[in-house]
């Protein structure tokens, strides 16, 4: 029981790392006002990019290491580039964002597998992040093997929770961030560039959602396939919802969803009988039960959300 | 030049700047994986049409996309986006398959619309779901129907994999997850002999008039409409707002559960993996293309039919993946919604307008 304990544990924090990155840049769109649904097509671009780089330097017989370095960056990158072009869209086009976010979904993952296709075309694998444990730490037993003996992009991770709850509320840039997504036209009349701040959280949020992506093809499954995000995008917004648009709040939902994915990994290699359609559909049908059950929360959640802003428009 | 002449030209040229950049954001996507850009988009939108054969698969594409589009227009003029159509879709097929292979003795005169109405049902029922998680508990529908369309999935894998298993596969252990095939009775007629053409085209078209009387000639769809545009002053007037969304999502469940059972009564006449691929999204693209209304609904789906087949054939004859559908598909939407709002912002039209009108009529 205790192994079967520790071998859930000790998947679950490098299980939730791709959530937790993506939830964390939606948090940062959805606290300036702009929901964006695409999130699932950024992520697997940034997958996409970020197995690409070290895919093309394991085939040049180039320092792997780079090659991770390079793909992370790409990733980052490619999320950042497909942010902007979602703000394009619902910030200076002002277009509906639950519909356009529909569309930045279907055109981040048709191009994913369009590229895939083209560059890659079928199954391969690259070696990936390798764990890098931390020192003396990694030693403690039980505690090593759970917190600290991952790869790089886990650390990042974790490190921006906390970095992320500072950045919001003790920052001047996170301030402006909340004010445009509350009260933008106030944040208009105090001199706030409210567009301008949308903008630029909204390429903050699409390079996490780009590294959340890459952190899966290259950190945690080492291949890449048109179906490797399969709604883990949509899972993340969801979870920003669960997690009261809160660093914290989302890191716990984030390790929820993950231990019962690995939960669910666990009972179908124990040889429970039961249909593994249902071990599947779990997370799925968790996410339908949790936001009906936080359904309260959404009165702390931003009140402009998913309202275009134009300082003309008096209505 | 006056004011309307004005508005026409206005609205011309944001379809054309819109029309523009798509094309263009298609093309660099073209050109990254080095694809001959105009024969590409040859072979998606001429190519199907040289033949007659190709044409019908063409229609026959058509036929779901008709379906759901026109539920997703109805849930979309009600002020509720179902995006979970794929789902619904399942759920029909699912619907239709039962009743066809547990009593494959009914006669045909009640076999179809016995499989035609359980398969709406059960689409309707699970798009009713999102519609009360919706209206009773302030779930967004957006999140909700994508988590139900993965859900239907394994369901949908499950009851081919071990309930609605042909028996043939296993005794011929290869197993291939689909169910048997369906009895004669429950074949919907083919249109055209040697094609796959089937009578579905003439139920869809049909359903396109009952949803414009529905929706532009009766209270009920006038409710429907009032609840969409204005929620607030629709319950202000008197419409109860909440039903007004469960019942436009389980129209919307009911046309793609339809869709569905249309789609394996009609063409595979037995259920198998990824039998809806992806109309349940495509139809949400027509819907949009088609202005929300039957009228454009019909020449949208031709459309796509279209792209749909000719994204099939790009693979064999320019090298370029079919996933490249889903990439223009994601373009238009972009495309329409950003063209539809900045046609719809009075203040950019007034600054152009005072650009352009004023100096040559002036006050």
């Amino acid at each position: 029981m205790t192994d079967f304990l520790m071998s859930v544990l000790v998947l679950g924090i490098p299980f939730s790392i791709s959530l937790l990155l993506a939830s964390l840049g939606e948090m940062f769109n959805q606290r300036a006002g702009i929901f964006n649904l695409g999130c699932e097509g950024i992520m697997s671009m940034g997958a996409f990019a970020g197995f690409l780089v070290p895919y093309l330097f394991l085939q040049a017989g180039l320092n792997p290491v780079m090659g991770n370095f390079l793909g992370l960056v790409a990733s980052l990158a490619v999320g950042a580039v497909l942010g902007w072009f979602f703000g394009l869209v619902v910030i200076t086009f002002k277009a509906t964002q639950g519909i356009a976010g529909i569309g930045m979904q279907m055109f981040g993952v048709g191009d994913a597998g369009t590229l895939f296709r083209h560059f890659i075309g079928g199954i391969a694998s690259v070696p990936g992040l390798s764990p890098v444990p931390v020192p003396l730490l990694s030693r403690i037993p039980l505690l090593g093997d759970i917190f600290f003996n991952h790869n790089i992009v886990v650390y990042i991770a974790l490190v921006l929770v906390p970095a992320a709850h500072f950045v919001l509320n003790r920052t001047s840039w996170g301030l402006r961030v909340r004010a445009s997504g509350t009260t933008p036209r106030a944040a208009d009349s105090v001199g706030i560039d409210v567009n301008r701040v949308r903008y630029q959280s909204l390429v903050v949020g699409g390079a996490l959602a780009g590294l959340g992506g890459a952190y899966l093809s290259i950190g945690q499954v080492m291949m890449f396939a048109d179906t490797l995000i399969a709604g883990r995008g949509f899972i993340a917004v969801a979870l920003v919802y669960f997690g009261r648009w809160s660093p914290w709040g989302i890191l716990g939902g984030a390790m929820l969803f993950s231990l019962t994915q690995v939960l669910q990994l666990k009972i179908q290699t124990a040889g429970i009988s039961m249909p593994y359609e249902i071990a599947v559909m779990m997370p799925y049908a968790l996410v339908i039960i949790v936001l009906a059950f936080a359904r309260k929360n959404q009165h702390l959640g931003p009140k402009a959300l998913g309202r275009a802003f134009d300082r003309e428009n008096r209505l | 030049m006056t004011r309307k002449q004005f508005n026409r030209l206005y609205k011309t040229v944001i379809v054309l700047i819109a029309i523009l950049a798509g094309s263009f954001l298609g093309t660099m996507v073209l050109w990254a994986i080095g694809a001959e850009v105009f024969k590409t988009f040859e072979v998606i939108f001429v190519e199907p049409l040289k033949s007659f054969y190709i044409l019908t698969e063409v229609l026959i594409r058509m036929i779901p996309l008709i379906f759901v589009a026109l539920g997703i227009a109805v849930a979309f003029r009600s002020g509720i986006l179902n995006i979970g159509a794929e789902g619904q879709i399942l759920m029909g097929v699912l619907g239709a398959t039962i009743i066809a292979v547990t009593w494959p003795d009914i006669p045909h005169w009640l076999m179809i619309p016995l499989c035609l109405i359980t398969g709406t049902v059960m689409g309707a029922l699970y798009g009713g779901i999102p519609g009360f998680l919706k209206a009773r508990l302030s779930v967004s529908e957006l999140l909700s129907t994508v988590m139900l369309n993965y859900i239907a999935v394994q369901t949908y894998t499950y009851a081919l994999r071990v309930p609605l298993i042909d028996p043939v596969e296993l005794k011929t252990g290869s197993g291939t997850p689909q169910s048997m095939r369906f009895p004669e009775s429950a074949w919907l007629s083919r249109l055209v002999p040697g094609t796959r053409l089937h009578s579905g085209l003439i139920i869809a078209l049909i359903l396109c008039v009952i949803i414009y009387f529905l929706l532009w000639r009766t209270s009920y769809g006038y409710r429907l409409r009032a609840a969409g545009a204005e929620a607030k002053a629709a319950r202000y007037g008197g419409i109860p707002v909440s039903s007004a969304l469960i019942s436009a999502m389980v129209i919307s469940g009911a046309f793609a559960g339809l869709a569905g059972a249309v789609e394996v009564t009609g063409l595979h006449r037995r259920a198998i993996e990824g039998i809806s691929s992806g109309y349940g999204f495509t139809g949400i693209v027509v819907a949009l293309f088609g202005g929300l209304h039957p009228g454009g609904i019909v020449p949208a789906a031709f459309l796509f039919g279209l792209v749909l087949v000719g994204g099939d054939m790009t693979q064999r004859m320019v090298g370029v993946p079919s996933n490249m559908v889903q990439v223009l598909q994601g373009i238009i939407i972009l495309a329409i919604v950003s063209a539809k709002v900045v046609m719809a912002n009075p203040y950019i039209r007034e600054r152009a307008e005072r650009r352009f009108l004023k100096t040559e009529v002036p006050a």
